[in-house]
């Protein structure tokens, strides 16, 4: 492990990833945020365009920066049975799971997937970085951590033609790779994983290389897309897919228990509408008595998902009850270019007796520096806003 | 003209707040001050032509915005500014460095551990979360737990609801953090020795304790409650040195109306009729008031300028029971140029922050062993600056001016008392130690000020040279700061009140002691509360 | 097996007998399973030569809970604290001993103003005990979320301590229950021998030295253990005592089982439903509680993989590192003490000279090292209790700190250099010690974790640290004797109140356990 930084880190506090010579030569923006300490772009040319290539064409997104680390030995299955609210011996070699895990007051420190290669060997993926707490888990099993961040380039690839690039590439039997399902193909002396994953409720792949063979990938990749709309992404056209799809972002739609500060600043997986990845048969996992306390005694807190009147997104508004009682807050809104639709996840406190159908956004915006305020009527959904067959078609159509 | 409102005694940060205050609410108030110069222990001395030294305290963090605002100190001249960095050298030429950025020194620690990169962060959250905690009571008067007053009742109560929002588990693990040793609770964290040892001095600056000795975390939280701009535990530097802030203090309070008189040495605290009258200075001159307050520590105020007939028998044995241990040394030197440290790459930025020596318990703990037996460490842990590579008024152009901090340094010598030799000889092992990292050190020397307890008793009237005016051990923090029955700023003797560090929240340059006795002050004469409100929620 | 036990106690120590005889007086089915193949667990009376006992661990009995004593009427069961309180001398090589007894001090010059110095400090001291004793045989609190009753009690210490002193003892109390007690010492005397005399008292069994802040609460602990402030060697020694307590149980009705192992807590569902013993057998029970230290019970028979990755973590950051070895002889004749006589030789003898030689002492073993010149709590309970040697020979025991478990290059290799120590301290006292004494047998750190199972070999089961005391001993979440192990609870030293032969920590646990349900 030390020998990944030297001494001379400092001189650049976000590192390249292994595609940075090809995302810079692509993005005209220069739009360079840091994502956990790798350069990361928010948009290349345009959000909305690049945006329109998840849903419409083939978007490929640099995910390398999300953290990884491998769990090798006898025991990972045990391991990650007591780590993760679900139940892990339902995860069979060659799947992926997504799941959520908790501290002991069960309350979430983080959501990830969960790759499991072969019988004891497993890779989870998670935006936030958690060897510690991995080692802390680890005590009383035999396995084995190692981080793998900086080794393991990785691309998202999403959009109804995804897998006619793809297919392409010459990755025999991915056809008949259903959703969460991973594939393992020989590549330039190498390895490529394919797990039909993604955070944007379509078409969708991720592609996992070691670092050394990232720009061959890139640019076979883009060669096989040449006639199916390919288009490199940033992270901002993926924030606008990810709230249509439902999915909760850490740090943006629930805090990491691990860095609040503030008493009930913290979340339960019942209070992100996780719930139904806990299963609370299990005899043991982290988070497990805290849980079922608050399955009995009812939760603080409940994320909904939010159909909002007008056009006027809610980013950070107040909702209320009857424009009256403070109900919670906005933790993502966006306008869904592909609904037509103004959306947005909140975090509602429950009271018990608010019924769900009189909630209202409080909407500031503004024109030429006049700011406005508008009272948006909100409805509950309890499905994602965009969710087409295609996402889950096997074989996938060839679009 | 011999009559005043209220007389302070001693123009230290907490002596110029407590009469900046009084004088801001209208009242006549005068600030007598032994020495020819104001500041106490936050002063800047030209001690080297052209050098200004910043003498004793040299850093900035505890400063309350809240006092810092309401009192205009920038219009007073002050200004605060962070300095970055910070780097642990190893003897065998590695080095643990604290980057300002949160990647680079998340890689910096991950150079070292991984695990303890990672694990920095939880440290780092439960370390905010006990600040969070703490810093509302810097600005309030601690609860008297065994008193049934409605106010005290009151402050408990606000005392409870605070542990109530800590939540149980959090509340547990706060009683533990307050009760365990540095290294036990580093060891809670961390895997690394660079890692902890860094980590650790926050744990013992100032305090006659070792790295394994219990109380040690809440020093650490100690020197981490402050903040710079809202960034909570970072350090800055007050431009110009320490000297500054005193300087703006005495602005503030002269703006109000406030008399400051230096060379001023008070021989007693008047007292008739169970009530203060007034000072009597060394050379006889009595000057009245009906409230006089001491920015001494509670030695000094009730042992020597108080008759102990004035006093209940209770607080002269308090008195003399109180622990003010003498530890830390200082050195100041002028240094002809940059002093170099080739372990560190060129132009990396670390060298502008606190800069140690010490990579493991081991030493640190050996340190304090030295210190038990009698004698100054061997192996020093220092806390050293150069405040010129940040603040350019300190030195001429090219020039540096070194402030060391020692720590372990006994105030009195298992051979006897310090005398000039022995002082040197302390000098010197600090600057034996400080030239294994630098080659160019020595000859840099231009003139070096060594302060040992007795040095620093002697000038500022810290007793036994205590940085914080009385230890920071839990017999003696709030409610019973500096004593039991005696910790809301009120002496023993009506009129007669306390404003320095050795009341609560105790030492380190955060005006809230002097603050809090204006507040307690003005209570009792019926006047309003002009004192600041904690800004709340950060 | 059916379910023919209400309840198993892993460990027939004296708590998980305490436990075991209360429970068995409740009327339930109870059955003792202990490793060894008696019971008693360190509390025991070991023959290391042939003819030649001794106490294994804990060598002086004063904190034995009256109410225990009572309730289980220990006394018809044959516990016999063998006469009267014996004095502590604390040695001086110049023969100039300082004599402690209960209220008094005598001998070493000390002055009149010290004598009632001492007298008003054992006052003050106890006034405090007695705020704390009564917490010592009930089950803390919990400090939120836990109900009326438990914010009744926490109400009702506060009040205790502030009625129960007053205003003025109460500030007393505040401010030096979180001080050291070296400097507590300071204030009061100007003996430097009675100052670390007491100063012992302070850190006897930890991993304390008297400059640490908190060692006036470890002291007052002790007080409060045994408020009469009576030392006895128990007749027969230590083992007398768990023999008593064993016969208590078993007449109650409680089974013993002794030369049984227990592998590890039997879970189902993730609840504890029995054990499971090292040879496979199983049995089953409607409750389980473990008289092991808290790692032990945690790490080893639950397993960490079986608890919460939170909790698991803080069982694995208990200190219970033991620094105290304990070291037997067999004594031809008595030697000759400088100053003292013969009949004296039957006292608690302490070779704590000051303060520094006691923190001299401790000083090593913050680097793995064995104490230079070792602190030592000496007694001869032969010279009282002749059962315990062959006629006209004796036993000594020593408690000999400071001996850290992990010591640098290991115990095997430095065992013999540190009884050789030991001897060399004691002979400084003792100038014809040598040559009264034979045969030695050290229980290091290592050996007592050996022997009797407690991890690090820590008397106590995990330091009697502030933050290992009271709500949150072992740790919280587990300090009510209660597990996160649905029917598994805690009975041993490394619940509240702790270590020494107290039996409250049994108490407790029993009385915790039939409260609640089976």
């Amino acid at each position: 492990m030390r020998a990944q930084y030297d001494k001379e880190h400092f001189r650049q506090h976000s590192l390249p990833t292994p595609f940075h010579p090809r995302l810079a030569e692509l993005s005209q923006g220069s739009s360079w945020h840091c994502w956990k300490g790798h350069l990361s772009p928010a948009y290349f040319e345009n959000v909305e365009l690049e945006y329109f290539a998840i849903r419409n064409a083939c978007s490929v997104m640099d995910l390398s920066p999300m953290c990884k680390y491998r769990i090798r030995g006898q025991d990972a299955e045990a391991f990650f049975d007591r780590m993760v609210t679900r139940d892990m011996s339902k995860l069979k070699p060659g799947r992926v799971g997504y799941s959520v895990w908790c501290n002991d007051q069960g309350k979430v420190i983080d959501d990830g997937t969960i790759f499991r290669f072969a019988e004891h060997d497993y890779r989870l993926c998670a935006y936030e970085r958690q060897y510690e707490w991995l080692k802390i888990s680890a005590a009383g099993f035999e396995v084995d951590i190692t981080e793998q961040t900086e080794e393991i380039a990785a691309l998202t690839v999403q959009g109804p033609t995804s897998f006619a690039v793809l297919n392409k590439m010459d990755l025999p039997g991915l056809e008949t790779l259903k959703p969460f399902g991973i594939m393992h193909f020989p590549y330039h002396g190498g390895e490529l994983m394919v797990s039909r994953t993604g955070f944007t409720a379509d078409l969708g792949y991720e592609l996992w290389v070691e670092a050394s063979k990232a720009l061959t990938l890139w640019d076979e990749l883009f060669e096989a897309g040449r006639h199916h709309g390919i288009r490199a992404i940033g992270t901002d056209a993926l924030d606008i897919a990810r709230v249509e799809a439902g999915f909760i972002q850490a740090a943006d739609d629930f805090t990491p228990a691990n860095h609040t500060i503030r008493k009930d600043h913290d979340r339960s997986p019942f209070e992100i509408g996780l719930g139904w990845l806990v299963n609370l048969e299990k005899p043991n996992f982290t988070g497990r008595k805290a849980l079922i306390r608050e399955k009995e005694k009812g939760s603080r807190y409940r994320l909904v998902k939010l159909d909002i009147d007008g056009n006027k997104p809610a980013h950070a508004s107040y909702i209320f009850h009857d424009r009256k009682k403070l109900a919670g807050a906005v933790t993502s809104a966006v306008w869904s270019p592909t609904c037509k639709q103004n959306i947005a996840l909140a975090s509602l406190e429950v009271a018990a007796d608010h019924p769900l159908d009189d909630l209202w956004a409080e909407v500031y915006y503004q024109r030429e520096l006049h700011w406005n305020r508008v009272w948006l009527r909100c409805r509950v959904q309890d499905k994602p806003f965009w969710n087409p067959p295609r996402r889950r078609a096997t074989p996938p159509g060839l679009f | 003209m011999n009559s005043y409102d209220a007389i302070v005694i001693g123009a230290g940060h907490n002596g110029l707040t407590n009469a900046a205050y009084l004088a801001k609410s209208g009242l006549k108030v005068l600030i007598v001050e032994r020495n020819p110069y104001i500041g106490g222990a936050s002063v800047s001395r030209e001690l080297h032509e052209g050098w200004i030294y910043t003498n004793c305290s040299y850093v900035s963090s505890l400063l309350r915005p809240e006092i810092y605002r309401d009192l205009n100190l920038a219009k007073h001249g002050l200004q605060v500014v962070p300095f970055g960095g910070g780097v642990t050298l190893t003897q065998s030429g590695d080095y643990l460095g604290s980057y300002s950025n949160d990647e680079a020194r998340r890689r910096e620690y991950a150079r070292h551990s991984l695990h303890d990169a990672d694990a920095l962060d939880r440290f780092s959250t439960d370390v905010m979360r006990y600040c969070r905690f703490i810093r509302p009571f810097l600005l309030r008067t601690p609860a008297d737990p065994t008193s049934f007053r409605p106010r005290d009742l009151s402050e408990l109560f606000f005392l409870g609801k605070k542990l109530y929002e800590l939540g149980e588990e959090e509340l547990y693990e706060f009683i533990r953090f307050f009760t365990m040793s540095i290294a036990e609770f580093l060891d809670e964290y961390f895997e690394c020795e660079l890692v902890k040892a860094a980590l650790s001095g926050s744990g013992l600056i100032g305090t006659a304790l070792g790295p394994y000795s219990p109380g040690t975390a809440y020093v650490l939280l100690h020197h981490y409650m402050g903040d710079i701009d809202g960034n909570v535990g970072e350090w800055g530097l007050a431009r110009g040195g320490m000297g500054s802030i005193a300087k703006a203090l005495a602005g503030a309070l002269q703006e109000h109306g406030g008399e400051i008189r230096t060379g001023a040495p008070v021989a007693q605290i008047r007292v008739r009729n169970a009530r203060t009258k007034g000072v009597v200075l060394e050379g006889g001159e009595e000057i009245d008031a009906p409230i006089v307050v001491s920015n001494l520590d509670a030695k000094r105020t009730f042992l020597t300028i108080m008759d102990p007939k004035d006093l209940p028998d209770e607080v002269l044995e308090r008195a003399r029971n109180f622990k003010i241990t003498g530890s830390s040394g200082k050195l100041n030197i002028a240094l002809d140029g940059r002093p170099e440290f080739p372990q560190l790459p060129a132009g990396c930025p670390l060298l502008k922050g606190d800069l140690h020596i010490t990579e493991n318990f081991e030493q640190l703990e050996r340190g304090y062993d030295d210190w038990k037996n009698g004698t100054w460490s061997k192996w020093p842990y220092v806390d050293m600056m150069i405040p010129t590579l940040t603040d350019p008024t300190m030195a001429p152009p090219g020039k540096h001016m070194m402030s060391i901090f020692v720590q372990h340094c006994p105030a009195t010598l298992a051979d006897g008392g310090w005398t000039p030799d022995k002082r040197e000889a302390f000098g010197q092992t600090v600057i034996d130690a400080i030239a294994t990292f630098s080659p160019n050190f020595k000859d840099l020397i231009l003139h070096t000020e060594i302060r040992t307890p007795h040095e620093i008793e002697a000038e500022v009237g810290l007793t036994a040279g205590n940085i914080f005016q009385g230890d920071l051990s839990f017999d003696q923090l709030m409610f019973n700061r500096p004593f039991p029955g005696y910790a809301q700023y009120r002496g023993p003797v009506k009129g007669m009140y306390m404003c320095g560090s050795t009341t609560h929240p105790g030492g380190g340059v955060s005006a809230a002691p002097g603050t809090n006795a204006a507040r307690e002050i003005l209570a009792d004469l019926g006047r309003k509360n002009i004192t600041p409100e904690d800004f709340g929620d950060d | 097996m059916t379910d023919r036990y209400d309840v198993l106690i892993i460990g027939a120590g004296h708590n998980g007998l305490v436990c075991a005889a209360y429970l068995a007086k409740a009327g339930w089915k109870v059955l003792v399973l202990e490793r060894s193949d008696q019971p008693g667990g360190a509390a025991i009376t070991r023959e290391f030569a042939p003819g030649f006992r001794v106490s294994a661990c804990a060598h002086i009995l004063h904190m034995l809970q009256a109410k225990v004593i009572r309730d289980l009427n220990l006394k018809a069961h044959g516990l016999d604290l063998g006469g009267p309180s014996i004095d502590t001398i604390a040695l001086a090589e110049d023969g100039n001993h300082l004599t402690i007894r209960q209220r008094s001090i005598e001998g070493a010059q000390v002055t009149a103003a010290e004598k009632a110095a001492y007298a008003a400090f054992i006052e003050r001291m106890e006034r405090h005990a007695k705020a704390l004793a009564p917490q010592l045989l009930k089950t803390p609190p919990r400090l939120a979320n836990a109900g009326l009753a438990n914010a009744m009690q926490l109400a009702g210490m506060g009040w205790g301590i502030r009625f129960g002193l007053g205003k003025k003892r109460m500030q007393d109390f505040l401010r030096i229950v979180g001080m050291n007690i070296y400097d507590l010492l300071d204030e009061v005397f100007e003996s430097e021998a009675l100052k670390g005399a007491l100063a012992l008292d302070a850190v006897l069994g930890s991993a304390m030295e008297p400059r640490m802040p908190g060692t006036v609460l470890t002291y007052l602990y002790r007080l409060a253990g045994g408020l009469k402030s009576t030392l006895t060697l128990p007749k027969g020694g230590m083992g007398s005592v768990t023999a008593a307590l064993a016969d208590a149980a078993t007449t109650f009705g409680a089974e013993i089982r002794t030369a049984v192992p227990v592998e590890r807590v039997l879970l189902e569902g993730g609840r504890a439903v029995g054990v499971v013993l090292a040879g496979g057998e199983e049995l089953r029970a409607l409750s389980v509680i473990s008289n092991a230290d808290p790692k032990t019970t945690f790490l080893k028979l639950v397993g960490a993989r079986n608890l919460e990755a939170g909790f698991a973590h803080r069982i694995g950051n208990l200190r219970a590192s033991g620094r105290t070895a304990k070291v037997h002889m067999v004594l031809n004749s008595l030697p000759d003490f400088t100053g003292l006589e013969q009949d004296a030789l039957g006292n608690r003898l302490i070779v704590a000279a000051s303060r520094k030689y006691v923190e001299d002492a401790f000083n090593h073993s913050k680097y793995g090292e064995y104490s230079d010149q070792p602190v030592m709590e000496i007694t001869i309970p032969s010279v009282a209790d002749p059962s315990l040697a062959p006629a006209g020979k004796h036993v000594l025991s020593a408690i000999v700190q400071y001996a850290p478990f992990d010591l640098k290059g290991g115990w095997d290799a430095h065992k013999d250099s540190f009884v050789e120590r030991v001897v060399d301290v004691i002979s400084a006292y003792a100038p014809d010690f040598r040559d009264k004494m034979t045969l030695v047998e050290c229980l290091t750190p290592v050996d007592i974790e050996r022997e009797f199972g407690m991890t690090g070999g820590h008397w106590h089961h995990g330091e009697l640290a502030l933050d290992q005391l009271f709500m949150m001993r072992p740790t919280y979440g587990t300090a009510q004797y209660r597990t996160p192990i649905d029917g598994l609870y805690l009975c041993g030293a490394g619940a509240h109140p702790g270590g020494g032969v107290m039996g409250a920590a049994g108490h407790n646990a029993a009385q915790a356990i039939l409260a609640g349900d089976k």
